[in-house]
């Protein structure tokens, strides 16, 4: 049985018709083009689908279309403003944060959230925080590091 | 002036602003119109015979459009999948390479092991239709442990295979390393598992299979390392097409690691499927898929001597391994165990004798090959353990052991095939323990102890052989390609610049550090440079990214065919200005006459390349475009040392690693900023083999018991520590570059620096990889006990 489903998406009014079985992430991918929110594991590990829900960082893969009916989506794609990167993405290219990209826009997503929550996060809680983001890549260290750096410049 | 963006400069990566906009193109991003989608039926079993395939209920289901079985691929005459480096066995005969089928026709030799392709309108659809093909299957005992798995009790996976035994190889003296062990005052002895791995980039892998009826021609969109030989395999020994009606693209890839370097039954049959059903036909991996049927890593068996003098210093070394390659033989997974590590066992150590035997063995598991590092790990685990066995047995210090015994004058024939070219290892050895401040960690242990933690440090101290190469002695020793690499430099009319490469960049960061190679040969703007690679149609040809080569050997291509641009724009500059060739200089961008103050930019030398009306075209033909093949003198030698510093907690068994500090000498460094991220990654999965990651089938079944990342510990952020990075530098002295390659090291150096620390830690022999929170409070309670009783 398909549904109709209505949510704003990065700002915009969106309406799909979707599966009961749809994942967010499906709606986002294949029927919204918004291919930045990747898929990297059918356990809800990984977090390489991580957007924001309500303002808070949800893995994409592990909700329902159809529970995102009338709420405020923002994915990766949503992020830069007239072609200038939010200061987290910045960071993330100024510290060699991203190496392959594929985690990178779920690792970007949830160091947003987190810093909303940890103003000014030190080490610890940036490694704690991120554990739900799976990097093979990078080894975290500058990851880590591009957080500490995102969350002073979202400070400003 | 000095270019601040050329070699030794860490301008900001130019790939990072697609990837950071959610703008990157991988496989699963792409969509073309009327496609369809595959889903793979997939052996339950680790072994069986399959007597039947009934697929007449799943064709019935919605939106099916076809199902392939191995009937279909007898039918085609479809070749199988291949294994491109030939080993011979001690008595000389070929390594037995039984056929490896697109899908498995009469039997099934692993879980997961691919029995039908299911193409339907949908993924959905195509995946309920999966669940309704009927295979009946008659099961066999499953060959699992590779301790028994060449016993004359075991069951046979291929009919041609006795003792389920490719081969048996092997490299060096054996009568002098046995004479030398015989003489030799001390034998250390030690017998090790490499654990096996799955190397899980972050980014599935993905295949697109495209059939143009139009033209007779196929374009494949795949998540390859190396899309040229992808397509090389496809058309030579799966015929599935003429590699003029071929087409590889591999868009942005997400990690590979190794795991993408080979050519897999899924993306064949893909390409296959989509001109007989005449759709495109996608499939994307799952997670769970990808841990039953990607290549897996290491898993080897290993005992080895070490023979010593009265003074420590090494006498003669003698290994034996078993290598398991799982099922069947992936595409270079003869290679890793053999010519990829046994060359690897002198280390930096002035070993006058070194023999070693390798059998490789199949079982019931998925195929196992190359993985970051690919058999350089094997051999520096083996031979960094049994030398901190061997420094514990003697009460020689670990690094003073080590110091006695290095390699000290270049270049340097080792007993075992390679000569070392250049390489200082006390300097990177000295700056390690100076960062690490190993003077100062009794201090620190005592400190530790006061607050209840035992405290460890161990050393590894590395070398690799990166960049196989020549391609003359690769194929004496069996490669099936030469192992060269191609560039091609095209300047366009107004002044912009492409490189095409044929190796592959998924996150090693090619679009800038080739770029800077460009930017400091040719004086331009690395933005004024776009690096392009990843497509058959653009690219002449290329081996592709693995073994830490793209810097030193395909770097090295680009670099050549840059200087080929110079000589050609030397001569535009002569005729313009009618003088020789040989008078114009060339420095920063800017081409000169000597002597006057006559001078060109390159950009106005491509200008005028592109617009001639007059050149004497038997002497200068227009444009300004140039290829080169690199082929390597030598391999490259990456050496250094790496020191961990722990902590485990004797309630729980927790080990938590406090410093890390990583000195390594990669020659030149393109991009020092790069570099330290190459470093920090291979670290982090050389701490995750040893402390966390194992992939465990279950003996009696053969089924994978670690299939998830709920079940495969995957290193996270707070699992790791920051690390201390640095280098000593001596350039490699037979590329133009001089760079060694660096993607490699982390992952080959730090195993055997975490197990060295924790059994220093611990105070015990050995500790099996991974050391988890279970084994390490078991080892450290079996040190409590008889203390207890003292």
């Amino acid at each position: 049985m398909s549904q109709t489903v209505s949510l704003t998406v990065n700002g915009k009014a969106v309406t799909a018709t979707v599966e009961e079985r749809t994942l967010l992430v499906q709606l986002l991918r294949e029927q919204l083009g918004l291919t930045g929110t990747h898929v990297g594991c059918d356990t809800s590990q990984c977090g390489a689908c991580v957007v924001h829900v309500g303002g808070r960082s949800v893995k994409s893969c592990t909700m329902l279309a159809v529970q995102a009916a009338g709420q405020d989506v923002a994915t990766i794609e949503g992020l830069a403003k007239d072609g200038q990167l939010h200061p987290m993405q910045a960071a993330f290219r100024e510290h060699h944060g991203l190496q392959c990209g594929y985690c990178t826009p779920g690792m970007v997503m949830s160091a947003i959230d987190m810093v909303k929550r940890h103003p000014s996060p030190d080490e610890a809680t940036v490694r704690h925080e991120l554990e739900g983001n799976i990097c093979r890549c990078t080894g975290y260290h500058n990851i880590v590091k591009a957080v500490i750096a995102g969350a002073q410049a979202m400070r400003g | 002036m000095a270019n601040t963006e050329g070699m030794g400069a860490s301008p900001r990566r130019k790939e990072d602003q697609r990837f950071l906009i959610g703008k990157g193109r991988y496989v699963d991003d792409i969509d073309v119109p009327h496609q369809a989608y595959g889903y793979f039926v997939r052996s339950p079993y680790a072994h069986a015979k399959i007597l039947g395939v009934d697929i007449a209920a799943a064709a019935a289901m919605p939106g099916v459009i076809r199902i392939l079985t191995g009937a279909d691929v007898v039918a085609d005459k479809l070749g199988g999948l291949i294994c491109g480096w030939m080993i011979h066995s001690k008595d000389g005969s070929p390594m037995k390479a039984p056929p490896h089928p697109i899908l498995a026709h009469d039997k099934v030799r692993y879980a997961g092991d691919h029995v039908a392709l299911v193409v339907a309108e949908t993924k959905a659809q195509a995946k309920d239709a999966g669940e309704a093909v009927v295979v009946d299957y008659e099961e066999l005992p499953a060959v699992v442990n590779l301790a028994t798995a060449q016993s004359a009790g075991a069951a046979q996976i291929h009919s041609e295979v006795p003792r389920n035994t490719s081969f048996e190889w092997e490299l060096g003296d054996k009568a002098g390393t046995e004479a030398a062990l015989a003489k030799s005052a001390r034998v250390i002895t030690f017998d090790l598992i490499n654990n096996r791995l799955v190397p899980n980039p972050m980014e599935p892998r993905a295949a697109l299979g495209v059939y143009d009826a139009g033209t007779d021609s196929f374009t494949l969109y795949t998540t390859s390392q190396n899309p040229h030989v992808a397509r090389l395999v496809l058309s030579a020994f799966v015929g599935i097409a003429p590699e003029h009606k071929l087409r590889v693209v591999a868009p942005d890839v997400g990690g590979g690691f190794g795991s993408k370097i080979f050519i897999y039954a899924e993306e064949t049959a893909c390409l296959w499927a989509s001109k007989k059903v005449g759709r495109p036909v996608k499939w994307t991996c799952e997670r769970g898929e990808a841990f039953l049927c990607d290549a897996h890593g290491r898993d080897h068996r290993s005992h080895a001597e070490l023979g010593m003098d009265e003074n420590g210093r090494f006498t003669a070394l003698k290994v034996k391994t078993v290598a398991n390659m799982g099922a069947y033989l992936s595409t270079f997974a003869s290679a890793v165990p053999t010519y990829l590590s046994v060359p690897l066992l002198a280390g930096q150590y002035a070993t006058p004798v070194i023999y070693a035997e390798v059998d490789a063995v199949f079982t019931n598991t998925a195929p196992v090959d190359a993985y970051r590092g690919a058999g350089r790990p094997e051999a520096t685990f083996l031979l960094e353990r049994i030398v901190d066995i061997a420094a514990d047995e003697t009460g020689i210090d670990p690094a003073e052991l080590r110091r006695r015994n290095f390699i000290t004058t270049f270049p340097y024939q080792t007993p075992v095939a390679l000569q070392y070219d250049v390489g200082d290892y006390n300097a990177s050895m000295d700056k390690a323990l100076e960062i690490a401040d190993y003077a100062g960690f009794p201090a620190r242990k005592a400190e530790a102890a006061k607050r209840g933690k035992l405290r460890g440090i161990g050393l590894s101290a590395y070398i690799e052989a990166c960049g196989v190469a020549p391609s003359k002695l690769a194929g004496q020793l069996g490669a099936g390609v030469g192992l060269y690499e191609s560039a091609q430099v095209r300047f366009n009319p107004t002044g912009n610049v492409q490189v095409f490469t044929g190796c592959h960049s998924h996150g090693q960061g090619h679009e800038t550090t080739y770029a800077q190679i460009i930017s400091e040969v040719l004086g331009v703007p690395i933005d004024a440079v776009e690096v392009v690679h990843g497509d058959t149609s653009s690219v002449q040809f290329g081996m592709g990214t693995y073994g830490s080569r793209s810097g030193s050997v395909g770097g090295s291509a680009a670099r050549k065919a840059a200087e080929k641009i110079v000589e050609k724009a030397k001569k535009i500059v002569a005729f313009r200005f009618e003088c020789a060739a040989g008078d114009i200089e060339f420095d920063d961008g800017v081409f000169t006459v000597a002597g006057t103050d006559k001078k060109m930019s390159i950009q106005e030398v491509a200008f005028a390349a592109y617009v001639p009306h007059n050149y004497p075209l038997d002497e200068l033909e227009p444009g300004l475009n140039e290829s080169a093949f690199y082929d390597p003198l030598n391999f490259t030698y990456p050496a250094g040392t790496h020191i961990c510093e722990l902590e485990v907690d004797p309630d729980t068994g927790v080990t938590t690693i406090v410093n890390w500090t990583a000195v390594d000498d990669f020659g030149r460094l393109i991009n020092p900023m790069i570099v330290h991220g190459q470093v920090h990654g291979g670290i982090a999965q050389g701490i995750g083999q040893a402390l966390l990651e194992g992939c465990i089938y279950d003996e009696e079944s053969g089924q994978l018991l670690t299939g998830s990342f709920m079940d495969y510990c995957m290193p996270r952020a707070d699992d790791l520590p920051s690390y201390k990075v640095d280098f000593t530098e001596t350039a490699c002295s037979h590329n133009p570059l001089g760079v060694k390659g660096c993607g490699e090291a982390g992952a080959i150096a730090s195993p055997p620096a975490v197990i060295n620390a924790l059994c220093d830690a611990i105070g015990c022999r050995d500790i099996t990889m991974p050391a988890t929170p279970e084994k390490v409070w078991r080892a450290v309670q079996a040190k409590r006990r008889p203390l207890a009783a003292e």
